[in-house]
């Protein structure tokens, strides 16, 4: 990434600040983007600045973000993982019914962590050690997570949640906790990314996996690995999810991969593998929910939300393949 | 190369035909109703939206790309026809020709936005799925249409010499696919794409185009099953064939079809399509709900490709 701008020439500062730009591009593309829409909608209707509605814009799409983090290092190393949303309603009624059922709300907060992981543990070595293409195998495990749940719960709502479990409506200086979780985590993630080894290799693998092979990484443990933490990121995401409202309807939630897989791609992860970060992710799931809360507030029919989306994406990726062309 | 290739993708239709062999045999000695003309000529009508779409996936899958919009593009015809026919009061077989045109355009812009734009047909598709879909849904408004004619139900729930017509349309337009894919130029071009596209620029291949077909035709017969679809359950809703993208994904993937591209063919979908058809029914039949069927299928799948990695000889295809 930083090599592509050697050839900026001029004085140090404005060297550096090319650079800057030059790596985060689409992540400053999506922050613009987001800025425009708040400033023009905030024009036509000054309520949407208010600060419970930009409450409700972070905290409600806070989950996304948090399951996209763990998408986007799935997919900077070269795989994908079509099967996040099944995940997620499968680690949310888990969560729940360990909380109605009696168990300590700790208990509940941490199983869908590790089963996540266990789980996407599992997929990883089907994909590094069995050689089948992460979208087959995860579109496999969508079909057995998504067929497994409704035949085991029919889609149930999970009522009686103990108060104490919900930790998605807790508040801390009048923010709501998922917020705190959002932003910490992807900070976490986006150093975790940059500095440690399990980062390189990330992106190292997805980059070219037979040069990481020939400087030493071991890329079937890298995969798996980045499955693995996928899975705990998904976890969280499912608590995030599971304590939001004071019931939890134990089915797949909508959509939710194709948005979480979208974020990440907005946020500028390339499908190829390779180059984006974590932060662009964040930044296109807050995006999303500006978007939705935008046509509210501008009383545009909620049901154009999605073509407004989709239009969107295929901008942003349209805008990145020139970037890139121009590079 | 080409040769090669055929006959490892014959060894995975071996193997699924022998899978499907065993999957009649288990389910007709579990439920007497299984092999019965009436039920199997039901699985028919009930498969040919997803085995229709299935055979332009084939052709898209075998060039190295995928798409992910058919399910949308499905949605968005559906829609479309009741409008054209509903709203702005078209003669309902205009209607229909509009709603499998507005199919095909849909499928060609995909092909630009992949060939002009070079974005990898995953994003691409994926973009263009939320986009037509959320079209279906903002055109729609969440209205339904309901009351078409009595002659238009002959397309999905009428009969032929017995046969359940989308299931001829079905035969037609799965030996027309064998052959093309199999026996033509164009096939070959295909199969080239998927093998090494580099090289078959360089040998001068209009990939390009040939492209812009196979994407174009799986928006065209998308937007057919679509049509097919609301003439089977006389009505028409903007959520309309979502999900169908994984349904013909999975068909098309279990029937041998390498997601990378470049090996596949139209017999190893029609087999996967009826292995999972198959699977569906049979366990339904035993008393398992709509749900845990989908728990086998994913199953089957993973299984399947397992089996034929193994089977094959460089197995990390």
């Amino acid at each position: 990434m930083t090599v592509r701008a050697a050839g900026f020439a001029g004085p140090a500062p404005v060297r550096r600040l090319a650079t800057t730009v030059e790596s985060y591009g689409q992540e400053l593309v999506v922050l613009a983007v987001i800025a425009v829409l708040f400033l023009a909608v905030g024009l036509v209707n000054p309520r949407f600045l208010s600060s419970t509605n930009l409450v409700t814009i972070f905290a409600g799409n806070a989950y996304v973000a948090v399951a996209a983090i763990g998408m986007s290092m799935v997919i900077i190393s070269g795989n994908i993982d079509v099967s996040v949303g099944s995940l997620i309603g499968v680690l949310a009624t888990i969560s729940g019914t360990l909380a109605v059922k009696g168990y300590p709300v700790v208990v509940a907060w941490l199983a869908p962590l590790a089963v996540g992981m266990a789980i996407n543990a599992v997929v990883g070595v089907v994909v590094a050690y069995l050689r089948i293409p992460s979208i087959v195998a995860t579109l496999g495990m969508l079909s057995i997570l998504k067929g497994g749940l409704i035949s085991v719960t029919s889609g149930a709502w999970i009522t009686n949640l103990p108060r104490d479990y919900l930790i998605a409506q807790v508040r801390v200086f009048g923010i709501p906790f998922p917020v705190y979780a959002m932003a910490a985590l992807t900070i976490l993630a986006a150093l975790w990314m940059r500095h440690s080894r399990f980062g390189r290799a990330i992106y190292a693998v997805g980059g070219n996996a037979e040069a990481a092979r020939v400087a030493g990484i071991r890329i079937e443990r890298s995969v798996v690995a980045v499955f693995a933490v996928h899975g705990v990121f998904a976890g969280i995401a499912a608590v995030l999810f599971a304590t939001q409202l004071q019931v939890i309807q134990s089915t797949v939630p909508p959509n939710l991969e194709l948005t979480v897989i979208t974020a990440s791609v907005v946020g500028g992860v390339s499908i190829l593998g390779g180059t984006g970060t974590v932060i662009g992710s964040t930044l296109a799931a807050i995006l999303f929910a500006t978007i939705g809360s935008s046509l509210i507030f501008l009383n545009i029919s909620a049901y154009w939300l999605r073509a407004v989306q989709g239009l969107l994406i295929l901008a942003t990726v349209l805008a990145d393949m020139a970037r890139r062309r121009r590079i | 190369m080409v040769r090669a290739a055929l006959g490892r993708a014959f060894r995975h239709e071996t193997v699924l035909a022998l899978l499907l062999a065993g999957a009649l045999a288990v389910l007709a000695g579990q439920s007497g109703r299984f092999l019965t003309a009436d039920n199997l000529l039901n699985q028919g009508r009930l498969m040919a939206e997803v085995g229709l779409a299935s055979l332009p996936m084939t052709f898209v899958i075998v060039t190295g790309g995928i798409d992910l919009s058919v399910g949308s593009i499905f949605g968005l015809a559906a829609i479309l026809l009741g409008v054209f026919w509903h709203d702005l009061g078209l003669w309902l077989p205009i209607a229909m020709v509009a709603a499998v045109l507005v199919g095909g355009a849909a499928g060609l812009l995909n092909g630009v936005i992949v060939t002009r734009f070079r974005v990898p047909p995953l994003i691409a598709t994926l973009a263009t799925l939320a986009l037509y879909r959320g079209l279906a849904e903002g055109i729609s408004q969440a209205r339904s249409v309901r009351g078409y004619p009595d002659w238009f139900f002959v397309l999905g729930q009428g009969e032929v010499l017995g046969v359940p017509t989308q299931l001829w349309l079905l035969l037609v337009l799965t030996a027309a696919a064998a052959i093309v894919l199999g026996l033509t130029t164009f096939g070959r071009t295909v199969y080239a794409i998927g093998a090494n596209e580099t090289a078959a620029r360089f040998s001068g291949l209009a990939v390009d185009r040939a492209k812009m077909v196979v994407y174009g035709c799986s928006g065209l017969v998308a937007a057919l099953a679509a049509v097919i679809f609301v003439s089977r359950v006389s009505t028409t809703r903007s959520d309309m064939g979502t999900g169908l993208e994984l349904d013909v994904i999975t068909a098309v993937v279990l029937g041998g079809t390498s997601i990378f591209g470049g090996r596949g063919t139209i017999i190893g979908t029609a087999l996967g399509l009826a292995l999972m058809q198959a699977m569906k029914n049979g366990l339904a039949l035993s008393g398992v709900k709509g749900d845990g069927t989908i728990v086998v299928i994913g199953i089957v799948l993973i299984a399947a490709i397992l089996l034929s990695n193994l089977l094959s000889r460089d197995g990390n295809a």
